[in-house]
């Protein structure tokens, strides 16, 4: 955290009453003061700079109903599936709290890729952001391990096969590989002693990390500021008082427009829990209603579809030690993004043709293959797979020549603002 | 970390500090301590291996071979790993003859099997084919395809063998994997042996211990 006691520019007398005993012992005003009054943010925010604050929500909301489901789900491979039966069933109201967490866990990954996709917009993982996206990635990392745990509890078919699909991939690497799945298990096969380790890791281990990441991040957020839309700094235009002309306080502004963001979002949200909880087999699957079977796989095995990009470069690959690589490969290039991507030019709005149809490209890859990741490996699906996981690794592997010496539309010196 | 070394050195002369001990010191301490912390970590990581009741569990499986008809298929299990063994007739012991052009590792080279199932049958005897029946792709459990012929799902002039539903993977009558199928390597064969004339160990090399 910034320093927030003393901070220059509070050297208020000190309050009377209550507040004034307490601030003397815990900087509450300090803090408000320089994380929401006198934190200045451009005032030229859209519709993408909902998602941040949506993300906090979620994993407030997944943080409370975890909480509620462990009092009653009991892991262990006896009892696992009938306990989360029992929620669905017998505990009052604890269908709801099921379904939160379960479309919660997608929700999170529809506003973290929504996140990640504005930041790419606006270049946001550009100096001086690159660690800001550096631990916003070890955030995503962190949330993909928490989903394929939780992912795992429940026990049903399509947990038991999933966990023995990822957990193999542990096997592919050369030397240690077959030891180090069998470290992973802590037995012969995916077991009892499995489940318990991915409960401890979901509800206790990983959201720690999370938590942790998270403050890193908002931490950062401060040093450097908001980027924007316009991708220009507002701290290089300082008014007579030392202030970004195109700042405005955090509060009561931002937080006001986040409050309305949150109310769409929520509707949304209640939509799915109420009327579509599954999601037609997209958030819940349909082989997951049926109890772990190690003798029989499910016809068909996906994972959930926030995982389906990568399943699809997985398997679109003959090869199972380089299908793995790829795999781990597609999702780590995005830490290297601030250094590959050579442009001056942070916003997609003074940028060059050739970057805007880059991303939209490897937005078209990533929803493509999202797809056939749902799809059965077969036929012209694996053709296509192939063919689009090539297009997701070019637009990172070819960054570095076209976006070398960019020369887009000339870029503003203040934001683009229009008053509503 | 320029200033507190500034800092500690001025000091140092100050009070007539040596101050090439001092850091010695700290490197000593600082290694001595990280010792520790691997020795601390030992417990934890070890924690994960298999259980003592794991592996007690994991003890060997026996089967009675005179439950198994020619051409069938039996699945049974150890270490809760499905084990398939496959009564082969002679023709589908024909069958894995003159196919070699069309697998991946026709000679089991990259797969694992042990020494006395390192051959083109991949078992101990011709008749009995004994295999872990987890897809090396991705650990599904292949399905029996045994009658061949030429279909949408298996191609044409297909040997009879095995098929895995969940990516398409390929093997023939001794778990050997198919050209095109995106397991890299044959199923795996476990360790076994014959007990008299109508037991089959599952889990030993040797059976004279287990019978």
């Amino acid at each position: 955290m910034p320093p927030v006691a003393n901070s220059p520019g509070g050297a208020s007398p000190p309050k009377p009453g209550f507040m004034g005993w307490l601030n003397k012992r815990l900087p509450v005003d300090a803090f408000v003061r320089s994380q929401l009054l006198e934190y200045f943010a451009p005032k030229n925010f859209n519709i993408w700079y909902f998602f941040g604050s949506l993300a906090l929500l979620v994993l407030v909301m997944q943080l409370v109903t975890g909480i509620y489901l462990t009092m009653f789900y009991k892991p262990g491979e006896a009892t696992a599936f009938d306990s989360v039966e029992f929620i669905m069933r017998e505990v009052d109201w604890g269908w709801l709290i099921r379904y939160l967490h379960s479309t919660g866990a997608s929700f999170f990954f529809v506003v973290v890729y929504l996140h990640m996709f504005r930041a790419m917009l606006y270049g946001s993982y550009k100096s001086p952001r690159e660690l800001l996206w550096v631990i916003g990635m070890l955030i995503y990392l962190a949330l993909m391990a928490e989903a394929f745990f939780g992912y795992v509890l429940p026990w049903g078919n399509m947990s038991f096969w999933g966990a023995q699909v990822i957990v193999n991939l542990f096997g592919t690497i050369p030397g240690i590989g077959p030891g180090l799945v069998e470290w992973i298990r802590g037995d012969y096969g995916i077991a009892d002693a499995t489940l318990n380790r991915f409960f401890a890791l979901h509800v206790a281990a990983v959201p720690l990390a999370l938590l942790l990441l998270v403050v890193l991040h908002l931490v950062a957020l401060r040093q450097t500021g908001s980027n924007n839309p316009d991708g220009i700094e507002i701290k290089e235009h300082p008014g007579p008082d030392g202030r970004p002309v195109d700042g405005i306080p955090f509060h009561p502004y931002y937080t006001v427009k986040d409050v309305f963001g949150v109310g769409v979002f929520l509707t949304i949200f209640a939509l799915v829990v109420f009327f579509a909880p599954t999601l037609g087999g997209l958030f819940l699957e349909g082989p997951n209603f049926e109890p772990a079977n190690p003798l029989s796989t499910p016809a068909h095995i996906a994972p959930v579809w926030y995982f389906t990009p990568y399943y699809a470069i997985l398997r679109a690959v003959p090869d199972q030690r380089m299908g793995a690589l790829l795999m781990a490969l597609s999702v780590a290039v995005f830490l290297f993004l601030p250094w590959l991507d050579r442009s001056k030019i942070k916003s997609i709005r003074y940028r060059p043709l050739r970057y805007r149809i880059a991303l939209t490209l490897f937005v078209i890859a990533f929803l493509v293959l999202m797809y056939l990741g749902l799809q059965p490996a077969e036929g012209v699906y694996v053709i296509l797979a192939r063919i689009f996981t090539v297009i997701y690794f070019a637009f990172f592997v070819f960054m570095p020549f076209y976006t070398r010496n960019e020369r887009g539309r000339p870029v503003p010196s203040r934001v683009t603002y229009h008053a509503h | 970390m320029t200033d507190p070394g500034h800092a500690s050195a001025a000091i140092a002369v100050a009070q007539d500090v040596d101050d090439s001990r001092r850091r010695f010191l700290t490197l000593a301490t600082a290694a001595t301590g990280a010792v520790g912390v691997v020795f601390a970590a030992v417990p934890f990581v070890a924690s994960w291996k298999p259980s003592e009741r794991a592996r007690a569990l994991g003890a060997p499986t026996e089967v009675d071979l005179a439950q198994i008809e020619p051409g069938q298929l039996i699945v049974t299990s150890w270490r809760k790993q499905p084990i398939y063994i496959v009564r082969r007739t002679p023709e589908m012991v024909a069958s894995l003859a003159g196919i070699a052009g069309r697998l991946k590792d026709p000679e089991s080279r990259a797969s694992r099997q042990p020494a006395y199932a390192d051959n083109v049958m991949r078992s101990r005897t011709e008749e009995f084919l004994v295999l872990i029946g987890t897809c090396t792709h991705l650990g599904c459990l292949p399905k029996a395809r045994f009658t061949p012929g030429t279909s949408a799902e298996l191609g044409a002039n297909w040997p009879g063998g095995f098929f895995c539903p969940c990516h398409g993977s390929r093997f023939d009558m001794a778990g050997r994997v198919f050209d095109g199928s995106p397991a890299s390597v044959n199923l795996v064969v476990p360790p076994y042996a014959f007990a008299g004339q109508r037991m089959l160990v599952i889990g030993v090399d040797d059976a004279k211990g287990a019978a």
